[in-house]
């Protein structure tokens, strides 16, 4: 199979490969897929009192493409907003890698994967909102 | 060092030099079809088609005239399964083979089964054996034949073809055996071993591609076939085409160096295979040998590494020219029918690799080759969210994954 240079690079240099307290309240984690699937991926955010992304770390079980696709979303993730992250769609990620058919599941996943994230750090956040006093 | 390193004798083998040299004069020289009777040109190119019969019966012991000349295992196959299907169709129209044969078998049973006849699939246990009383238990007098491989091409197991060929013989049915994968690494002999039909590819003995050769036995029975191709009436009518002088050559030129290396080159082979398997397990002691670790081919190791995908495995390991246990057939990864129906999971058979070596490998390769695994390994699993769990203590099996 043919490859692009852009999901060799992201694959032989990952970006922000690696995992943050997944217990702290500030980060997100998101898992997805299955390992009879071939490929399972783990995002995480930081995110600060502002809804910055201020880190993004990934793990990625999977084929090159989607290593690299999960590279590729914590690249775009860091700096940007919390809701600027939930509208990242596959289709970017397939057009940025060029990715062939077969291998658009991977994008899809890795848009699940910061959807996952952020649907986590969101709960977590709305639990620490509610202080035990009981006003909101 | 030179890379890639070839890895993958099992897939094809290079020719050997003195193959090469013995066939050169057939294409310019001495050029003749050796179907013509009436010049020299003919009597050359036949007497040359004659000797490496010759050489490729003494590989198996069997007679010269058992020899017919194919273009390779799936069409020597494709002959013997079909042709025996159709000669014997008033006798019974049962064939029994097993799940892990290669395509070039399994295939020409569904056919056979569209067309009416009765296919068993006998599964396999986790080694990739057959359970020979099971076997046994499905021959009926309305079976007439069975076709199980000399070893398999994936994982390298060798079925006990002697005792199958025995049970065989006691049941009157006849016996093929697929032996591509086992000409030139085990020692073959259709006597001692009961052999009634026997396919050998050329390109998988240091011959050249697309030429091969089915056995067909003359005494003790007398095996009867339908050709799958008609026309001149060459090969005793068995199958018709003038015949691939050059390659013919080429493939008895490779069965006579089998035959007088194999003493010395097995120990060798099993040596280096060994070699590579210790490397391996050595370092990455989750891996996972699959296939019969006693009764196999001396020169295959097929391995699975856990919590690393197969396909970006292979990606990592681009110096190496290697078979991954998933078949890329199309532009998607299946895993391969034969770890699984050996009873891997799809997770497994996605992450393991074949290795087979030959006669050119060395052992500085082995080294290379397993560091460079072992450090891609490691890599990936780095960056695997499935290692990190199992490092957290996580048993993979309990969790709830979201498939997609
Ligand atoms: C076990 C087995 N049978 C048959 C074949 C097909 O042989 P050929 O390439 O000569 O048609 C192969 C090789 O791919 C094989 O390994």
């Amino acid at each position: 199979m043919a490859y692009s240079d852009k999901v060799l690079d992201h694959y032989q240099n990952p970006r922000n490969v690696g995992s943050l307290d997944k217990n702290a309240p500030d980060v997100g984690t998101g898992i997805v897929g299955a390992p009879e699937c071939g490929d399972v991926m783990k995002l995480q955010i930081k995110v600060d009192d502002q809804g910055r992304i201020v880190d993004a770390k990934f793990k990625t079980y999977g084929c090159g493409s989607a290593i690299a696709s999960s590279s590729l979303a914590t690249e775009w993730l860091k700096g940007t907003t919390v809701d600027a992250a939930a509208q990242i769609k596959n289709t970017q990620i397939v057009e940025e890698l060029s990715l062939p058919p077969v291998k658009i599941h991977c994008s899809v996943l890795a848009e699940d994967a910061i959807k996952a994230a952020i649907e986590d750090w969101r709960k977590k956040r709305s639990a620490q909102a509610t202080p035990p006093e009981g006003h909101a | 060092m030179k890379t890639p390193i070839y890895l993958d004798y099992s897939a094809t083998t290079p020719c050997d030099p003195r193959v090469v040299q013995r066939m050169l004069p057939f294409f310019a020289d001495t050029f003749g079809n050796a179907a013509s009777r009436s010049h020299a040109f003919g009597w050359t190119a036949e007497a040359a088609v004659e000797q490496a019969r010759g050489e490729v019966a003494a590989l198996i012991g069997a007679h010269p005239k058992e020899i017919i000349w194919t273009s390779g295992s799936t069409e020597a196959n494709n002959l013997a399964i079909k042709g025996v299907a159709e000669m014997y169709r008033q006798k019974g129209n049962h064939l029994i083979t097993a799940v892990t044969e290669h395509k070039a078998v399994l295939d020409p049973m569904k056919h056979l089964e569209s067309q009416g006849f009765e296919v068993t699939w006998l599964p396999v246990d986790k080694l990739g054996h057959v359970d020979l009383d099971q076997l046994e238990a499905a021959i009926t007098d309305r079976t007439i034949l069975v076709s199980l491989m000399t070893a398999n091409n994936e994982v390298g197991t060798l079925h006990p073809i002697h005792e199958i060929g025995a049970l065989c013989k006691r049941k009157g049915t006849l016996f093929h055996s697929d032996a591509t994968q086992a000409a030139g690494r085990f020692p073959l002999d259709v006597e001692a071993q009961h052999v009634d039909l026997l396919s050998l590819s050329a390109h998988k003995m240091y011959g050249p591609k697309g030429v091969g050769c089915l056995y067909v036995r003359r005494k003790n029975p007398r095996v009867r076939l339908v050709a799958q191709m008609d026309g001149g009436g060459h090969e005793r009518g068995m199958r018709s085409g003038t015949l691939n002088v050059p390659g013919i050559v080429g493939m008895g030129e490779a069965a006579r160096l089998a035959k007088a290396e194999m003493v010395r080159e097995l120990p060798l082979l099993a040596a280096l295979r060994d070699r590579l398997e210790a490397r391996l397990l050595a370092a990455l002691p989750d891996a996972v040998r699959n296939g019969d670790p006693a009764a196999r081919l001396p020169h295959l190791a097929n391995v699975s590494f856990p919590y690393v995908e197969g396909e970006s495995l292979i990606m990592g390991i681009k110096e190496l020219a290697v078979s991954s246990g998933s078949a890329c057939t199309s532009a998607s990864l299946e895993p391969s029918y034969v770890l699984k129906s050996l009873g891997l999971g799809d997770e497994l058979a996605h992450s393991s690799i074949r290795f087979s070596l030959g006669r050119f490998t060395s052992e500085a390769e082995v080294d290379f080759a397993t560091d460079r695994v072992v450090q891609e390994v490691k890599r990936l699993r780095s960056m695997s969210p499935l290692w990190e769990m199992v490092q957290e203590g996580i048993d993979l099996t309990q969790v709830r994954w979201t498939a997609h």
